[in-house]
């Protein structure tokens, strides 16, 4: 498979204008410094400062509603921070025009969590888009790459198929091909183990492993599957109350004693995250009615 | 009272904001229609599905409406012994009102309410997202086609709905009740003229599909995205495409027809 995305790599001829081309590469390829994130009134991040290396794949946890996909979201200029800074290859995000973010777009690839298949195209289509859009390559070539990338997430026979017939573990390995289509240098993943099969959970977790390291490229997996994270990840941010409540290497994480991380390795239900929303005393609530 | 006049000055105000996207939204989509152009199958497409699947429903909707017209004009003209006349009546009726108005209101409630489910169903799904972050913008691949698709569907929807009504009225009046074949024809092509009548129908026409289409894809690109969102921006859009044909109809009536 790594011969294969190799050739998929040499043959795209794709060459970023000099302005985009790698900074130094000892430099994390994506970093947030001091970040804050509103929606309206409603404050989503508070501080977030955390750094994503180049070729390691970094997981971003947390409960429902931490904001860990609004960080996906900042990496990829689809909101703007009110505060702080968002650097993908040390270019500022929120500091791009539409046509930059969008040549820095063509090198990140973003796995949605259920797949945002084009509903109206057959896989290979799929697949084949982000290639016709951006590239001028002949259809033969085109349909040897798209084979290429089916063949490495494992669903070559499946390209004549619509996006209806699929599974949901289908229709997220055909997203992931329609994701490296490109072979992007930023692969980010936005909760891709909810609602698999195990067998499917594991082979999403082996593929996202393996394809990071045959492209050489980066990976950030926003997801709460802790067991599954923990065995194929680099490195752990967890993000609490809109800042960085605990990080650290998997064997870190394993051995913590830090109460929310505890908490969350081993899904209890009560702790530093409360299992009741807050709310008034509860005997006056009995006696006085709803309050 | 003052909570109402509050209600109504947010409702105003919310109005006015809508008005500025749905215009702005309007500027994007010339800005892209150039993008969309180069890749013509995709506004071909839309053509098809806008258009070619909406022909049965504007065929019969116009047959039945010529057929309406040829029986009540031919019991209306009968009376001042003008039957003969049927023809220019059934003419006139079609390609100045009931063409481009009943076709709009059909061509609204069958492909824009498909435009505005697509496109809703599309953002449900994060389809609109995914494309946006893969560098492809949405107004030029997904909303620019299905624009065009509607506008250029619409004129020749609504020529073909009063071609179909000039024949309804023929089949009542000519074959069934037995009006002068001769002067059913000759009558409708003395009295309708090219410029004045015709070509007037054919410019509401095109209005009215650019109201229908433009309605249709804002609703599918502004819902909410849910269930219940895209359910309601698909209501809006035939609410308000039925609204805006009706409205528009009125003005330029009033600016084409003055007699």
């Amino acid at each position: 498979m790594a011969v294969l995305l190799h050739v998929t790599q040499a043959s795209l001829c794709y060459n970023p204008p000099p302005a985009l081309q790698h900074n130094s590469m000892s430099e994390p390829l994506v970093r947030l410094e001091n970040v804050r994130f509103a929606y309206g009134e409603r404050t989503i991040l508070r501080d977030i400062s955390l750094s994503i290396p180049r070729g390691q794949v970094v997981a971003i946890m947390g409960g429902s509603g931490s904001g860990k996909t609004t960080l996906l979201r900042l990496i990829g200029g689809q909101e703007r921070a009110v505060g702080g800074r968002v650097t993908v290859d040390g270019q500022d995000v929120a500091g791009l025009g539409r046509d930059a973010l969008y040549a820095l777009r063509r090198r990140m690839g973003m796995l949605f969590q259920f797949g945002a298949l084009f509903t109206d195209m057959t896989v290979f289509d799929n697949v084949a888009s982000p290639l016709r859009e951006h590239t001028d390559l002949p259809p033969e070539l085109i349909n040897d790459l798209v084979m290429m990338k089916l063949h490495a997430v494992g669903l070559r026979g499946a390209a004549r198929l619509m996006p209806g017939e699929l599974s949901g573990g289908m229709a997220r390995r055909v997203a992931l091909a329609r994701t490296i289509a490109l072979d992007p240098m930023l692969l980010m993943y936005d909760e891709p183990f909810t609602g698999l099969d195990p067998i499917s959970l594991g082979v999403i977790g082996q593929l996202i492993r393996r394809l990071n390291d045959a492209l050489g490229a980066s990976s950030v997996i926003v997801t709460h599957d802790i067991q599954e994270s923990l065995q194929i990840v680099d490195y752990i941010y967890f993000i609490s109350e809109g800042r960085v409540a605990a990080e650290g290497t998997p064997e870190a994480i394993r051995n913590s004693t830090d109460p929310f991380v505890h908490q969350f390795v081993h899904a209890e239900a009560d702790g530093p995250v409360p299992f009741h929303y807050p709310a008034g005393d509860y005997a006056t609530a009995l006696v006085g009615g709803a309050g | 009272m003052v909570g109402a006049i509050r209600r109504l000055g947010t409702l105003f105000v919310n109005g006015i904001w809508q008005l500025g996207f749905i215009t702005r939204f309007f500027w994007l989509i010339l800005v892209y229609s150039g993008q969309s152009f180069t890749r013509l199958h995709l506004t071909l497409r839309e053509l098809y599905f806008s258009g070619v699947m909406s022909l049965l429903i504007i065929l019969v909707s116009g047959l039945f409406v010529g057929l309406v017209l040829g029986l009540q004009g031919y019991e209306t003209l009968q009376r001042y012994g003008a039957s003969d006349s049927l023809g220019t009546l059934v003419a006139l009726s079609l390609v100045r009102e009931l063409g481009p108005v009943v076709a709009g209101l059909l061509f609204a409630s069958r492909a824009g309410s498909a435009v505005t489910a697509e496109i809703g169903l599309m953002k449900v799904t994060e389809q609109l997202k995914a494309m946006d972050m893969m560098a492809v913008s949405p107004i030029a691949r997904v909303v620019a086609p299905r624009f065009w698709g509607g506008v250029i569907s619409m004129p020749l929807l609504a020529a073909l709905f009063s071609a179909m009504g000039v024949f309804g009225g023929w089949l009542i009046g000519v074959v069934a009740i037995g009006v002068d074949d001769g002067a059913f024809w000759s009558q409708m092509q003395s009295a309708v003229d090219f410029r004045y009548d015709v070509l007037n129908g054919v410019i509401k026409s095109c209005v009215f599909g650019v109201a229908v289409a433009l309605i249709a894809v804002f609703e599918g690109y502004d819902c909410v995205p849910t269930a219940e969102g895209v359910s309601r921006a698909i209501t809006r859009t035939v609410v308000s495409s039925a609204l805006a044909i009706l409205a528009l109809d009125f003005v330029m009536t009033s600016f084409m027809f003055r007699g």
